[in-house]
């Protein structure tokens, strides 16, 4: 096994000299690039284009929840006829809105934005590989990202309007074109759109387990891999097993939309015509979207977890407290993520047995989420904690994950998700848990790896206006939601005026919408750090964080092919901070036992002769060369 | 003109603030202060840590205790009583963690800030501790599993034979019920039979349907079982009785069903809430289409006697609509007019 990473190595590194001294033009380094490093950061600023939409998306829809007389006439000049002639937002297009947001912040901002720019970016870098496995690969999967962002982007320039019937699209609703506006043209560039994607998301997801799988460096065994490099191949995993099911389930719902067949459809009368569908369940799309949609929230929150939990131990100067236990309990939430999906389910009307299994099958998931948090909270005790944004971020996304979390306790227990089902206490839930939590990882690793990326640092004096607007900002958002669900109050709701039961709380409404608007405003201080510092930043030195991983061994700004000379080798865990007698505060992972001799444990003087020996058959490897 | 000058003042804030930061940055390098670690900033961030962490508690409690009249939403069916019991048990659980784990989070944060002089400990695992604090939490949350459980498999049992049967029925944008009337069964439906007026889609050619009848609001009795039979014509919905605890979702072409027994009058209510005007609402909770914020349907709890009298004065639908006279068998017809009432009517 080590022999044949020798012999890639050996292989790429001859590939890669060659290619060295080409001119690259223009479209093949910065359109049609193959170096995961640009892919990833188109990943990354498509991923950030998405998540202003999405985040504007929310503003509006607040101020109509918020404010629900106030004219809307000044957006007019964009939303045009979805503005009614009173000023109001029209109904329909309010659900267009909702629907809108939660596709754009669940597949592009969080599964695109996140994993796509992080796995790619991180892996070969991390893993001490040159490329992805297979750069063209990759490349398509960004373009096929791309694709689809075009379609669902046009979608909303249609006359009936985007899809419009929540981001799960349950039919009838979304299968029947008299039913809303929505489920006519703008459900169809949904379908297509999400197929696109999964065919992106599905290539990036087998490039990143074939590269993992193949392309470690010599000494890179698993159990030395970064916390990062294993959130993402489980990540990864995760979509390949369950993203070819939503695809299916699209598939159907296309069949029923337009060649009129009856997988979910049966028994409707809409419009004043009974329709000939019958025999079909609505309620099997919700099973296999959930098969997706269940897993799907494990891959935009373990990507989060696998970053922060670098970025915490590089920043506690700390080992991340019980790595094989990290593992574990990532391998326990993939496992399990894949058996609880029907705790969506409760109150469909599936057979409450099945009820049952599905409740206890979703409390077991909280117990490695609890470890996981645990040992955040272990490895922060005793540490020398240095405030950097990435690290502020990270911190925010562990207090997320903890309130967030807690609430899924509530939800996952049958009895008590009956009275709590699809109000605003599930929105306060998965926002948290897996909204703020899941975008906190993605700006903890931008702050932390954007000197990786541009060569430059972030400003981060500006960082932390950013963090503390935002993580005070999220908590005034989504904390009240929690009061306001208890209260009854259901979601998706244009407005709750109608009712007597639901007539209250305009002035916490209210309160969350300013919140909302600030959190979104404060954005912007990120998105100017960001733009400005990649141009005008200082120049960041070659490991600014201090850190133990591969990519910091790099040059500051790496070449496609990350290593000018041959890829170091790795000997230790990417952990060993404030190793004691060790004379710095860490010990990044290609630093030899034989070279530290004075903090080795005496299991590690033992390797010494192992790392000679195995340095004795490189030699000999590029001899024969 | 206005917005001319408002638009200058705000591009002159934008180049105001991006000076200062400029300025700034330069500052710092100049001062070097960009390298130090054991910061003004690591020390106002490390301090802000434990401040949000106070502040937060603060408000927390704070609101929880004094707004909860506002977010607790009074209970008006028996197994309510159990969910919501069940829901304050799991609130104390995780709010215990949750102060707990957030005071460690924030003040092992504060605490341990970066200091020159401090090395951290070098800790990577503990198995005693790790098997804890696994095996802690599967314990409690088996508990709250059985609980659960419990609770769960009663509210889903099957209904108490006597319970009084109401068909509801979501469409886009209302809700629809339907009383088996005397007889006490409910007559067969079938989609296709669904017009203007028969909305339901009774099937008279059963002889079930003759007098079930159908009343613009729905009435239940106080203290006995109700078993709504729930369904949908065109899309999903869900019905949901906020004071009853109760939902479940409207499915087309799957009847789904929950019993509950309604244990507060509406009267009732109104006292206890103080509100002379309240009534019970049902609202839809599965996204629907344009109306789905405005399917509501109000519900009235009887005391059982006024029940009675309430069931007894509704006409059927066929008396309503003689006209659907036409789809009933000719040999059923005498039996039809009988039990629908027409007769008496002439």
């Amino acid at each position: 096994m080590d022999q044949h990473i020798a012999e890639t190595a050996g292989y790429h590194d001859e590939q890669w000299h060659s290619h060295g001294h080409q001119k690259e033009s223009f479209v093949t380094k910065y359109i049609f690039s193959q170096d995961h490093k640009t892919i990833a950061k188109q990943f990354l600023i498509t991923g950030m284009f998405w998540a202003v939409v999405g985040g504007a998306l929310s503003s509006v829809f607040r101020l109509q929840l918020g404010y629900p007389d106030m004219s809307l006439e000044w957006l007019r000049p964009i939303l045009g006829g979805w503005i009614t002639e009173t000023g109001q937002l029209d109904p329909e297009f309010y659900l267009a809105m909702i629907t809108m947001h939660g596709t754009i912040m669940v597949f592009f901002v969080l599964t695109a934005g996140l994993s796509g720019t992080f796995s790619n970016f991180l892996i070969p870098l991390q893993i001490g590989a040159r490329d992805m496995a297979s750069g063209f690969l990759n490349m398509l999967s960004y373009w096929f990202f791309f694709a689809s962002s075009v379609v669902m982007l046009i979608s909303f320039f249609l006359e009936t309007g985007p899809a419009s019937g929540g981001w799960v699209i349950y039919p009838p609703l979304s299968a029947l074109p008299q039913a809303m506006q929505g489920s006519q043209g703008g459900m169809t560039l949904w379908l297509v759109s999400m197929a696109i994607f999964i065919v992106s998301s599905l290539l990036g997801s087998i490039n990143y387990i074939t590269t993992i799988i193949n392309l470690r460096t010599k000494g890179m065994t698993f159990t030395r891999l970064p916390l990062t490099i294993w959130a993402f191949f489980l990540t990864a995993v995760i979509g390949v097993l369950s993203f070819p099911v939503l695809f299916s389930a699209a598939l159907l719902l296309i069949f029923d939309r337009s060649f009129g067949t009856s997988f979910y459809l049966s028994d409707i009368y809409i419009a004043g015509e009974a329709l000939s569908h019958q025999g079909g369940s609505a309620i099997l799309f919700q099973h296999l979207f959930w098969f997706l949609g269940h897993p799907e929230v494990y891959i935009v929150m373990l990507p989060g977890l696998g970053i922060t939990s670098e970025i915490i131990a590089t920043n506690s100067r700390k080992p991340i407290f019980g790595y094989r236990a990290m593992i574990g309990s990532l391998l326990a939430i993939s496992v399990l993520s894949f058996i609880v999906w029907a705790h969506h389910m409760f109150v469909t009307g599936m057979n409450p047995f099945l009820g049952s299994i599905f409740m206890i099958l979703t409390l077991i998931i909280a117990v490695p989420s609890a470890v996981k948090v645990f040992n955040y909270l272990a490895t922060l005790w005793r540490a020398n904690i240095r405030f950097t944004p990435g690290m502020l971020f990270s911190i925010g996304l562990v207090s997320f994950f903890i309130s967030g979390g807690l609430t899924g306790i509530y939800l996952g227990n049958s009895a008590i998700d009956i009275q709590l089902h699809d109000t605003y206490f599930i929105v306060a839930h998965f926002h948290l848990v897996m909204g703020a939590a899941s975008f906190f990882g993605m700006l903890a690793g931008v702050y932390h790896w954007f000197p990786k990326m541009f060569g430059r640092m972030m400003d981060a004096k500006l960082g932390y206006i950013h963090f503390w607007l935002t993580f005070v900002g999220v908590y005034l958002i989504f904390f009240p939601m929690h009061y306001i669900g208890i209260a009854g109050f259901p979601r998706r709701y244009y407005s709750w005026t109608n009712f007597d039961v639901f007539n209250s709380f305009t002035d916490l409404n209210i309160f969350v919408t300013i919140a909302a608007i600030a959190v979104m405003a404060s954005q912007f201080i990120f998105l100017f750090n960001f733009f400005y510092s990649m141009f005008k930043g200082r120049v960041a030195p070659a490991n600014p964080w201090k850190s133990n991983t591969l990519e910091w061994t790099t040059p500051i700004r790496p070449e496609h092919g990350n290593w000018p000379g041959t890829i170091p080798n790795v000997y230790r865990w990417p952990y060993d901070y404030s190793k004691p007698g060790a004379e710095d505060d860490f010990i990044p992972q290609n630093v030899p036992f034989s070279q530290t001799l004075e903090s080795n444990f005496p299991h590690e003087n033992d390797l010494i002769g192992l790392e000679k020996e195995e340095e004795g058959i490189v030699i000999d490897e590029n001899e024969t060369h | 003109m206005f917005e001319v000058a408002i638009g200058l003042g705000v591009i002159l804030v934008l180049v105001i603030l991006l000076l200062l930061f400029r300025v700034q940055s330069l500052l710092n390098v100049a001062r070097g202060s960009d390298k130090k670690i054991e910061s003004t900033s690591n020390r106002v961030n490390g301090a802000l840590m434990l401040l949000f962490f106070i502040a937060a508690m603060i408000a927390f409690f704070w609101y929880s205790i004094s707004a909860y009249d506002d977010y607790s939403l009074p209970v008006a069916s028996d197994h309510g009583i159990l969910t919501d019991k069940m829901f304050w048990i799991t609130t104390i659980i995780t709010g215990i963690v949750f102060v707990l784990a957030h005071a460690l989070l924030f003040y092992f944060s504060f605490r341990y800030q970066y200091k020159e002089s401090n090395k951290a400990l070098f800790y990577p695992d503990n198995h005693k501790l790790e098997i804890a604090w696994t095996i802690i939490p599967a314990i409690v949350l088996t508990l709250l599993v059985g609980y659960g459980l419990k609770v769960w498999t009663q509210i889903t049992a099957d209904p108490p034979s006597e319970a009084e049967v109401v068909e509801v029925m979501g469409y886009q944008f209302a809700w629809r019920v339907r009383y088996p009337g005397k007889d006490g069964e409910l007559g067969d439906y079938d989609y296709q039979l669904i017009d203007a007026v028969n909305e339901f889609g009774m099937d008279f050619t059963d002889k079930d349907s003759f007098d079930d009848f159908v009343p613009s609001e729905i009435h239940v009795p106080k203290g006995q079982p109700v078993l709504l039979k729930i369904r949908a014509r065109d899309v999903l919905h869900s019905v949901f009785l906020p004071h009853f605890r109760v939902k479940m979702d409207a499915v087309p072409g799957m009847p789904t069903r929950f019993w509950f027994v309604p244990n507060k009058s509406t009267e009732e209510m109104r006292q206890e809430t103080g509100n002379p005007d309240f009534n019970y609402e049902m609202a839809c909770t599965e996204i629907c289409g344009r109306g789905h914020f405005s399917m509501r349907l109000i519900l009235v709890v009887d005391e059982p006697e006024d029940y009675k009298k309430w069931y007894d004065s509704q006409e059927p639908f066929l008396s309503q609509n003689p006209s659907y006279l036409s789809k009933v068998p000719e040999k059923l017809l005498d039996l039809a007019s009988i039990a629908s009432g027409i007769d008496n009517k002439n």
